[in-house]
């Protein structure tokens, strides 16, 4: 019976933890898209990186380079998490 | 060598490669053809799900779309993308875990309904088919232009090839022909791409010759700004639309992506919750490599029309315009008669008509590029046209044979007929999406549209809630679903099809336009079966310990066989 409620435990706490992960990354996914690619774009237009204005880059470019970052650094960060909470395969 | 012959031998050769391909895939049981076995490596899955998700669309015409867009085109490149995210996130490795076969069976499951197996079925098969009959129409349009047979005669070559893989090889069949098809379509894109960008920017890396500098010193993107505001469009840098609107129809893009049904499958594909996660990240990457190209082919085609083309005399055009003035994808009308060629946004004095699907296909001829790359580019425009239908045929096989067949309306079936049954209802669906590939109902391009919307307010908010809250139950989830589907097909209809007149800015619920409405869909979605959760009976044990188990990535190797 404690074993199980140890391990009722530990799933919630795994749980908690990826929904933690979770949230950050999708804050991260709002901003780079939603926010620096269309709420701001006017905005960050005025700052210039070589021939691109920063908003135009992060909308047709940047948003796809920050995604794919995310679900890499999301591969990797839950890989660990698994181990750390012995639910890994 | 002519074209004709390039294109006739390069597209042959990439046949007999997905044939032979199939015939040594071929599927032997229900589970290789319905998740190639559940054996396939993230890296393979990935690659085949970028082939699976890039459609003829996406390869002919979205860098032209782009081109004539501008900025306001970022909504398809963030949406069409983006989803990816939430596909890796908040889907895939939960699917994965729970170790099925479909969607509706997820959806019948996790709901302890046949009621919400049977909607879920039905949006699937719906959203799968307005979606197929574009992709045999580009399969047909595709063969037209480039052998210069009878647009039909190319849909029904094409359905020839489909059902020959699909049927022979289900989800293992077309996995590794996707493989292929994605190496034929990346590199028909990029060689093109690679050219051009080295020609006018000097840069070989189409994302870098897109903030590029031209032979003059100016930056490209500034060039292409001024000479658009000078003939009177607005600047290529600045859009158009309300940032409401933007906002809303990338949300849409990016949910209705995560809940397409053929996107989803796949990742039942593979072995462990762990594979799940990083092939969605693989998908990613190389749909990536076509997508960050895609804009900047879009401001290169755009910047060759226009120098090209403006102000020139029409009898000293390059011969790659005239070429494509036969095809009828470049129309040129010297109204004021004064032997020049005129490109203004005023349609008056307008002299030039340029087809969208021309940024892509006449880059090779632009560029100088020999005529086996032309050829190239017809092969890689079917590969993604093929890699999509078969994708998309497999769920509307599948959804007939398994959710509709062995799990509701003949349970006992033994596993050599339901085989049969997937493969007698691959080669319906074919020959359904042919019929319409042959005769297009004249809204396919409104509908393809629609499936985004729709999947966006029906599947992916009851697939979020079904593994994120464990208090959502069936009568929440099928009301949730019910009315946002409703109310996103009824807003559609209503503008597209009642009162297209009417679809504009002043008369959309607060700006937001019809490709845009999933996203309000969706949101309904969630507040109607929250609500409706909160006054009816919590879901039985066993169904709260199934989603404690989907939560858990430890046994999806042994989740699988049941």
């Amino acid at each position: 019976m404690n074993n199980l409620k140890q391990e009722d435990h530990s799933r919630s706490a795994y749980w908690r933890a990826n929904i933690k992960i979770l949230a950050g990354l999708l804050i991260i996914w709002f901003i780079s898209s939603f926010l620096l690619g269309i709420v701001f774009v006017t905005e960050l237009n005025q700052i210039r990186i070589g021939g691109f204005k920063l908003g135009f880059w992060f909308a047709q470019q940047g948003a796809i380079y920050v995604f794919l970052l995310i679900i890499f650094y999301y591969v990797w960060r839950m890989n660990k998490l698994d181990k750390q909470f012995d639910v890994d395969e | 060598m002519d074209i004709l012959t390039w294109t006739y031998i390069i597209v042959g050769l990439t046949f007999v490669l997905y044939i032979g391909i199939a015939i040594k895939t071929r599927a032997s049981s229900t589970k290789e053809f319905y998740i190639a076995g559940g054996g396939v490596s993230p890296l393979a899955n990935g690659i085949a799900t970028a082939a699976d998700w890039m459609s003829a669309a996406s390869f002919i015409s979205m860098a032209g779309l782009i081109s004539f867009m501008g900025y306001d085109g970022s909504v398809y490149l963030m949406g069409w993308t983006g989803g990816f995210v939430l596909l890796a996130l908040l889907l895939a490795p939960y699917l994965r875990k729970f170790g099925k076969y479909t969607v509706p069976d997820f959806v019948g499951d996790r709901y302890y309904s046949q009621t919400a197996r049977l909607v879920a079925v039905v949006a699937a098969i719906f959203i799968s088919f307005t979606y197929v009959a574009g992709q045999m129409r580009g399969v047909g349009i595709v063969f037209s232009r480039f052998l210069e047979v009878d647009i039909n005669t190319g849909v029904i070559i094409g359905m020839i090839i489909v059902v020959f893989y699909s049927v022979l090889g289900g989800m293992k069949g077309i996995t590794y022909t996707q493989v292929a098809q994605y190496c034929v379509l990346i590199f028909a894109y990029m060689v093109p791409a690679i050219f051009i960008s080295l020609q006018l920017t000097g840069n070989p890396i189409p994302q870098l010759g897109f903030g590029g500098t031209l032979n003059d010193g100016t930056y490209l993107l500034d060039k292409v700004d001024g000479l658009l505001t000078e003939l009177g469009f607005i600047a290529y840098t600045s859009g158009s639309k309300e940032v409401i609107d933007m906002f809303f129809i990338t949300a849409a893009l990016m949910v209705g992506t995560a809940g397409l049904p053929h996107v989803i499958v796949r990742f039942f594909t593979v072995p462990k919750v762990k594979d799940a996660r990083k092939s969605a990240g693989y998908a990613l990457l190389f749909i990536a490599i076509l997508y960050t190209t895609a804009p900047a082919v879009g401001v290169f085609g755009i910047y060759n029309m226009i120098t090209n083309i403006n102000g020139q005399k029409i009898e000293s055009l390059p011969t790659w315009v005239q070429n494509w003035q036969k095809t009828g994808l470049i129309t040129i009308e010297d109204k004021n008669q004064d032997g020049m060629i005129l490109y203004q946004k005023d349609k008056v004095k307008n002299e030039l008509t340029i087809d969208k699907d021309i940024m892509v296909l006449a880059n090779p001829e632009i560029a100088g590029l020999p005529n086996w790359v032309v050829a190239l580019v017809a092969a890689g425009g079917l590969a993604a046209a093929l890699s999509t239908a078969a994708g998309l045929l497999l769920v509307i096989s599948t959804a007939i044979s398994r959710d509709l067949l062995k799990n509701a309306l003949a349970p006992n079936i033994s596993e050599k007929s339901e085989l049969l049954y997937a493969r007698i209802s691959a080669i319906f669906a074919v020959v359904v999406a042919g019929y319409f590939g042959v005769n297009p109902p004249g809204f396919v391009a409104e509908v393809v549209a629609f499936a985004f919307g729709l999947a966006a307010a029906s599947f992916f908010p009851i697939i979020i809630m079904g593994i994120f809250s464990k208090r959502m139950n069936k009568e929440g989830a099928i009301a949730g679903m019910i009315i946002g589907l409703i109310f996103t097909l009824g807003y559609l209809i209503y503008f597209k099809f009642m009162n297209p007149e009417l679809n504009n800015k002043d008369h959309w619920w607060f700006g937001i336009s019809p490709e845009g409405i999933g996203t309000l869909g969706m949101i309904l979605n969630f507040v109607v079966s929250i609500i409706i959760s909160k006054f009816t009976p919590p879901p039985p044990q066993h169904i709260q310990d199934l989603v404690e188990e989907i939560r858990i990535p430890r046994g999806a190797t042994s989740a699988i066989i049941h």
